[in-house]
């Protein structure tokens, strides 16, 4: 094959002056940013819905089951596309163009890809907290605990420990969905990406430090909940796993 | 607010559909092509042979460790390189048909977890009483294990096909035309984003909503004959 390696290639400069390894590694922090970002608000809202759909009030059902509902059947990308061009132009006007004009990029995307993944948080939380035995809730509304405090103290603390393999995944996920936010004007890692074969030609260097990199990221992600899982074990109670597969 | 013209979809609908189909027919080869594939992959996985589970499992960690558009761009690049360097001459294969490719190979990754989760479902007596009867470890696997992790698997492949269906708008990364992308398109030239994108948002919802009923549908019907 004709394919001229140049590995040095990350140390030349760019047209701005940079190298292109500070591309990479602005990338780099950009995916990390939007990531750990939209997982928090995913974490947050997705707990939220996901109680919401073991309650009792069949209207907190509903509301939670349409949500994942929607937010599960349309792609990402085009999810993305409508927070940055449909729903500027649905909300009043004033609110609309303090979203095109003022309110940063990032945000809008962070919002778009933590709902989308929230959907997701959601299915499993629920999970967990279905597979909890009735006489959880029951025991706790026995010890004089209102609803809410069952979840707070006895049901959302086991549920938790038991998902956390799967939403280890969830999070190791995270860092590939946040690519698709170039589309709208990220400039994390896949951005970078195409850019610098676009400026430069070296495919296959590149494609080999960018996933790489995702792997990394995907990585110590892994470890980081592994970590977690276990500390928080509870004793005699669940049994161990290693935490999901490595990537 | 501004005022809706939905007329935009229904002159534009030729080209949507058109998309539309395209959609579909990546998503029909890539799940045939995965299936078969990612099976060949979970029977490596699972092998006895040392080589043979080390690249399954290379395979599929690799590909389930990278985003999807990466993938798409990289193959789309890629590949012209790879064919040009075994055929010696130029071949230039098109945004739209290197998709087939790369999502065939990828989803490969993907399906061939759920064929070996399917596999070590069936009971090992099941393996043992092929051998009992003088079938080859191909047999055993054609006409008793894999039908049954087949069988088992089925919702959860037909699941992992929507997410599928809907992976496939990441074309948008190589321009090719997909749903997403003819509606992209429109877009660009009659600047009525809000139509446009709300119609692709509405079409895939309606499309996936339905399928997973139906494989929900389907996951009882199975569980109840088991």
């Amino acid at each position: 094959m004709d394919y001229h390696w140049d590995w040095l290639f990350f140390f030349r400069e760019t047209d701005d002056g940079l190298k292109y390894y500070d591309w990479v590694l602005s990338g780099l922090g950009w995916t990390t940013l939007v990531s750990l970002a939209s997982l928090a608000v995913a974490l947050a809202l997705g707990s939220a819905l996901g109680v919401m759909r073991t309650t009792p009030k069949r209207w907190f059902v509903a509301i939670g089951d349409a949500y994942v509902d929607v937010f599960r059947n349309i792609p990402l990308i085009v999810q993305l596309f409508m927070w940055f061009f449909v729903v500027p132009e649905l909300v009043p006007d004033r609110i609309g163009m303090w979203m095109k004009q003022d309110l940063p990029y990032v945000v809008i995307a962070v919002v778009g890809l933590g709902l989308y993944t929230a959907a997701r948080i959601a299915e499993q939380v629920k999970a967990g907290i279905n597979s909890l035995s009735r006489g959880q809730r029951d025991a706790g509304l026995a010890l004089g605990l209102t609803e809410w405090q069952t979840y707070r103290h006895v049901r959302l603390p086991m549920a938790y420990r038991i998902v956390l393999p799967a939403m280890t995944s969830e999070a190791m996920n995270i860092f590939k969905n946040s690519a698709v936010t170039y589309a709208v004007g990220i400039l994390e890692l896949y951005f970078q990406y195409k850019q610098i074969i676009e400026k430069t030609s070296q495919v296959l260097e590149i494609t080999i430090v960018v996933t790489l990199a995702y792997f990394a990221l995907a990585f110590l992600m892994n470890r980081l909940l592994a970590f977690i899982e276990r500390r928080t074990r509870v004793p005699g109670l669940i049994v161990g796993s290693k935490g999901g597969d490595v990537a | 607010m501004s005022d809706f013209d939905f007329s935009v979809i229904l002159e534009n609908w030729g080209f949507l559909a058109q998309g539309l189909r395209y959609t579909v027919q990546v998503t029909l080869t890539a799940m045939l092509g995965g299936i078969l594939i990612g099976t060949v992959l979970a029977l490596m996985r699972l092998s006895s042979i040392a080589p043979l589970q080390w690249f399954a499992a290379g395979y599929v960690n690799i590909f389930r460790s990278v985003p999807l558009v990466q993938v798409i761009l990289a193959f789309y690049l890629i590949l012209p390189m790879v064919l040009q360097m075994i055929t010696g001459q130029q071949m230039p294969i098109g945004a739209a048909n290197s998709a087939y490719f790369t999502f065939t190979v990828f989803e490969a990754a993907y399906y061939s977890e759920i064929m070996r989760s399917g596999i070590q479902s069936v009971p090992r007596g099941q393996v043992a009483a092929g051998y009992a009867m003088g079938f080859t470890y191909g047999q055993t696997m054609r006409l008793v294990v894999l039908p049954q992790a087949f069988r088992n698997m089925l919702p959860v492949l037909l699941t992992q096909t929507i997410i599928l269906f809907q992976d496939v708008s990441l074309v948008y990364a190589i321009g090719a035309t997909d749903f997403f992308g003819a509606a992209d398109k429109i877009t660009q030239r009659d600047l009525r984003p809000v139509e446009m994108y709300t119609t692709v948002a509405v079409v895939y919802f309606v499309i996936c909503f339905a399928l997973s009923r139906l494989v929900k549908l389907l996951q009882s019907r199975i569980a109840i004959i088991r």
